[in-house]
């Protein structure tokens, strides 16, 4: 219990000042930029064939959907009351569908895409990477080190780009857009028409998060390989397998989760944008539609959802921790 | 005049020994041979017209032309250096706050440290794509390059501010910064003269991270439209392509050209930082100077 | 302590003319540390052969080649190491990977340095031992457990240990984890290096009682390195003075610290404190030299109190100047001359 005390508390604290801190700031923002949200929407509907009154009540309604009425004060309350009943507003583009369903329909989506690509690419980083880090002079690993040099720092999106180019386009192999055909009625070719059309943005996923991880694994794994225990192990005789999987592996693991913790965001924001490429019906691809019809609740919506969704992943994986590390389970 | 014969004597050591260096220099040294070429390109940045449309590559026109009548080779000079003023000052602008940041909360510790670590801690977790689309839709019609990069570098401080903090840390423990307290140096002086000139070769490195950061946003977002679409950049040249079907219509010259750009840049910054993190490290640093002094 | 005489038949160890050095060549700058250089010894079956020197000295150096643990960018450039395991001779460098894989634990196994740090973080002692058990699979390989039970108990250690992780026990306990660890296996020789630094004296004391029980169970030959005096005339039978890569002087224990010849071992035993005595602790002037560029000459020359010209110019011999006492220095063996002289210059 009082170990719950010493390490939750801590990062529940964290969580709740990140949520606030990330809400804030995605509230003050735009009542700090010049532009009006509620004039830009006005502007883009043609008014000229309106009456005044009717362009008055239009903006009354606007103001109001978008909190912007009354004081600053006066909308940060009612924001977060908002917030707390889970109410991010109508959508714009969908009117009038609350935000918060679009959201829940395209969470799915994003949620298997991000999930099953982080897994992948995680296994496959961690694993090569430490192997690479342990026979670092051998021809395989300097050719994938080689490799993942010209991966890890395109940015995401081209690589999407180059991928969707190549392989629906070009060499057509894949599907060019969407997330699945058919109907789950016909579940077998529901099923495999989902892979078909996820094999894609799942591969670009996992090949930027894998070209990242195995970067940091071969990096933590080098230092635990240089530690005392490993030299120990290995002057004591004990079998490769063993060192690499008992004692390299595992301790260089402990690092990179409290490190998912950290860049879950940064996965979020790569799905987020292998969607845009690929029309991947996940929240990525409702942002999309969204700035194309100039949603501002929508995108107000899914900013304020990414802040706490991803500072719940972090808050989630971080309370996993200690399930790992016994050194933080036994004080 | 001792520094630059430092630097020299930095790139000789790094050229010779390191092919990564090597190819990462070469590249960039291209690259930035063409950014310079866009000084006295025949025709203008927002030019359009000028040369017949959708030409394929050809001797007349090296990469081809654009649906716009642009020459993509012309363009794509512009792009790459839009898009390092873009990337340089948004680099700029986020590791200047960050080492002000970071070394002030280091060094001043307490309370006050921990104040600026946990608001510092809250934006690493927060996702900043959301963030930078809602900015940018907002003020969209009057985002210039200048506006993009100041922005991007309002972005980018958090993470690296935390790992020059810690750097801060151990550097006040050395006995050099006891002796500056003792003598009476401010904190601030303390900081810009004393502990600096060790964070700079770990800035160095840390600044291309900063480049891939702001190159990837820059292009994400120029291809949602939501940047000044009028200058070229190797992301709003991406756009242009796809509003005007480039893909599907096998004008793909269009695409090749920013798209290859992109990597090669980002590649050959990567290849500098990590061999310039190698040589930098104190670890082979201390043998090199060692093996030096002996030899 | 048992009175030694070198009698090559019990010899479990024999090193010649040994020269182990590390070569880096990092951004075309070369540099070679001459970590052992040149070092002869022989060490008795079943005694407690003692290496005395500051940190620098090479003394990890002669550990790793002794225990066959010669990787880049150490290489042996010259000599042999001879170990004489069950009647046979065995030519440690010459062996395959495996071979030195098989040897180690059950013939000659390693304490080392910071044996804090040695023990992997994320697993239970008890699975440690497991590890390292089967990794050698002894005869009694199945009932491991339980022999490991019983050998704990046998040394004193509580069985609560088995259950814990590394970070649960004190540096004193896992120090002495480590020791049952090396030694759990009954390897013929064991090699020490500073059981007893970076530990309070209580527990240093409760550390050389172990090494002392050990040795007396199994009849083993334990090789013990430090530079604290006190622990040498405590356990050793014989000491060996390493100074920059060489041997400075060898003798037993008791001569070696009632007549000690070399300079360097001289201050090494004042240094010791001794009670009543209250006089200044003297250390010795200087640092140990570098050993990429030492000085020329005997190395001890620059720190040396009595050096003479011929000591900078010509590396002494070690010679036996009385049985079992081998000293290299001029003091003691006047320098050969004239045509001779040149001939050992280095």
């Amino acid at each position: 219990m009082g170990f719950l005390k010493s390490y939750a508390l801590p990062r529940l604290l964290q969580w709740a000042v990140v949520i606030a801190v990330g809400t804030t700031v995605t509230f003050t923002i735009p009542r700090l930029l010049p532009t009006d949200p509620v004039e830009q929407t006005l502007r883009r509907v043609s008014t000229s064939l309106l009456d005044p009154r009717a362009i008055e009540t239009f903006r009354a309604t606007l103001t109001d959907l978008y909190g912007l009425q009354g004081t600053p004060l006066e909308q940060y309350g009612r924001f977060w009351a908002r917030l707390l009943k889970a109410d991010l507003g109508p959508s714009l583009g969908a009117f009038p569908t609350p935000v918060t369903q679009i959201i829940r329909d395209g969470l799915p989506w994003t949620i298997g895409l991000l999930g099953s690509a982080t897994l992948i690419s995680w296994v496959l980083g961690i694993v090569v990477g430490t192997l690479a880090a342990y026979f670092p002079r051998s021809k395989w690993s300097q050719f994938v080190g080689g490799l993942l040099v010209t991966v890890y720092p395109v940015p995401y999106f081209i690589l999407s780009l180059v991928l969707v180019m190549t392989f629906a386009y070009y060499i057509p192999l894949f599907p060019l857009v969407g997330g699945a055909t058919g109907s789950p009625a016909n579940l077998g070719a529901y099923v495999f028409s989902i892979l078909q059309h996820g094999f894609l943005p799942a591969l670009s996923l996992v090949l930027g998060g894998a070209a990242f991880r195995f970067t940091i694994a071969r990096a933590l794994a080098s230092g635990v390989i240089a530690s005392d225990a490993v030299t120990y192990a290995e002057v004591a005789g004990l079998p490769r397998r063993r060192i690499i999987f008992g004692y390299v592996l595992r301790n260089s693991l402990l690092p990179q989760v409290t490190d998912l913790a950290l860049s879950i965001g940064a996965l979020f924001e790569g799905a987020l944008i292998t969607e845009f490429v690929f029309s991947y019906p996940g929240i990525g691809y409702r942002l999309y539609t969204a700035i194309l019809q100039s949603d501002f609740n929508m995108i107000m919506g899914i900013t304020i959802f990414s802040i706490v969704g991803i500072a719940t992943a972090a808050l989630l994986i971080d309370l996993l921790y200690p399930l790992f590390d016994p050194r933080v389970r036994y004080r | 005049m001792q520094q630059l014969s430092g630097v020299l004597r930095v790139t000789r050591d790094l050229y010779r020994s390191s092919p990564s260096f090597r190819t990462g220099a070469t590249i960039l040294a291209i690259l930035l041979a063409m950014g310079v070429l866009s000084l006295v390109s025949p025709y203008g940045p927002d030019d359009r017209r000028v040369v017949p449309v959708d030409r394929p590559p050809s001797l007349q026109y090296f990469f081809g032309t654009t649906s716009l009548g642009q020459d993509v080779f012309w363009l794509t000079t512009y792009a790459i250096r839009n898009s390092l003023f873009v990337a340089g000052l948004a680099v700029v602008i986020g590791r200047s706050i960050a080492v002000m940041l970071g070394s002030f909360s280091g060094y001043v510790g307490g309370a006050i440290d921990r104040v600026i670590s946990g608001f510092t801690d809250s934006f690493i977790v927060i996702p900043r794509l959301p963030l930078l689309i809602l900015i940018s839709f907002m003020i969209r019609g009057s985002l210039n390059m200048l506006g993009l990069a100041v922005l991007l570098g309002l972005l980018d401080w958090a993470w690296p501010s935390k790992r020059y903090r810690s750097q801060v840390l151990t550097l006040r423990e050395e006995d050099f910064t006891k002796t500056a307290t003792f003598a009476g140096m401010g904190t601030l002086k303390i900081i810009l003269r004393e502990h600096l000139p060790f964070l700079i070769p770990f800035l160095l490195a840390d600044a291309v991270s900063g480049f891939l950061f702001a190159i990837g946003m820059e292009v994400t977002l120029s291809v949602l439209g939501l940047s000044d679409l009028g200058s070229p950049t190797i992301g709003t040249m991406i756009y242009w392509a796809g509003y005007y079907q480039a893909l599907l219509t096998r004008r793909f010259w269009w695409l090749v050209a920013p798209i290859v750009t992109s990597v090669l840049l980002v590649v050959a910054m990567y290849l500098l930082s990590i061999s310039l993190g190698n040589y930098l490290d104190p670890r082979t640093r201390l043998k090199v100077l060692a093996a030096r002094s002996t030899a | 302590m048992i009175a030694s005489s070198a009698i090559s038949s019990s010899t479990i160890a024999d090193v010649r003319e040994l020269r182990a050095y590390y070569s880096t060549s990092i951004f075309n700058v070369q540099r070679t540390v001459r970590a052992v250089d040149d070092i002869s010894l022989q060490i008795h079956e079943g005694e407690v052969y003692g290496i005395a020197g500051e940190s620098g000295c090479g003394k990890s150096t002669l550990l790793k080649v002794l225990l066959g643990m010669v990787t880049p960018p150490l290489a042996v450039v010259n000599g042999s190491v001879h170990y004489r395991v069950e009647g046979r001779d065995v030519d440690v460098l010459a062996l395959s990977d495996e071979e030195r894989r098989a040897m180690r634990w059950k013939v000659v196994s390693y304490i080392p340095q910071g044996s804090m740090h040695v023990l992997n973080p994320v697993r239970r002692i008890r699975d440690t031992f497991r590890d390292f058990i089967a990794a050698h699979k002894p005869p009694w390989a199945s009932k491991s457990d339980e022999h490991v039970n019983e050998y704990l108990a046998e040394l004193g250690l509580p069985q609560r240990v088995l259950g814990a992780y590394p970070h649960q026990l004190s540096g004193g306990m896992r120090q002495r984890v480590t020791i049952a660890l090396a030694t759990i296996l009954l390897p013929r020789l064991v090699l020490a290096d500073e059981p007893t630094t970076a530990l309070d004296v209580v527990v240093q004391r409760g550390v050389i009682q172990l090494l002392q029980d050990i040795r007396a169970r199994m009849n083993s030959t334990l090789v013990l390195v430090t530079h604290d005096m006190g622990v040498h005339a405590n356990l050793a039978d014989r000491v060996m003075v390493l100074y920059a890569g060489q041997v400075m002087e060898e003798a037993d224990t008791t001569t070696l610290f009632e007549q000690p010849l070399h300079p360097y071992t001289q201050y090494l035993i004042q240094s010791l404190p001794k009670i009543d005595d209250r006089a200044e602790r003297v250390s010795i002037p200087g640092r140990p030299p570098s050993l990429d560029n030492p000085p020329t000459g005997c190395r001890f020359h620059p720190r040396c109190p009595y050096a003479m010209d011929v000591c900078k110019t010509t590396v002494p011999q070690l010679q036996e100047v009385r049985p079992g006492h081998r000293v290299a220095c001029h003091l003691v063996t006047p320098p050969p001359t004239g045509a001779e002289r040149h001939a050992v210059a280095v």
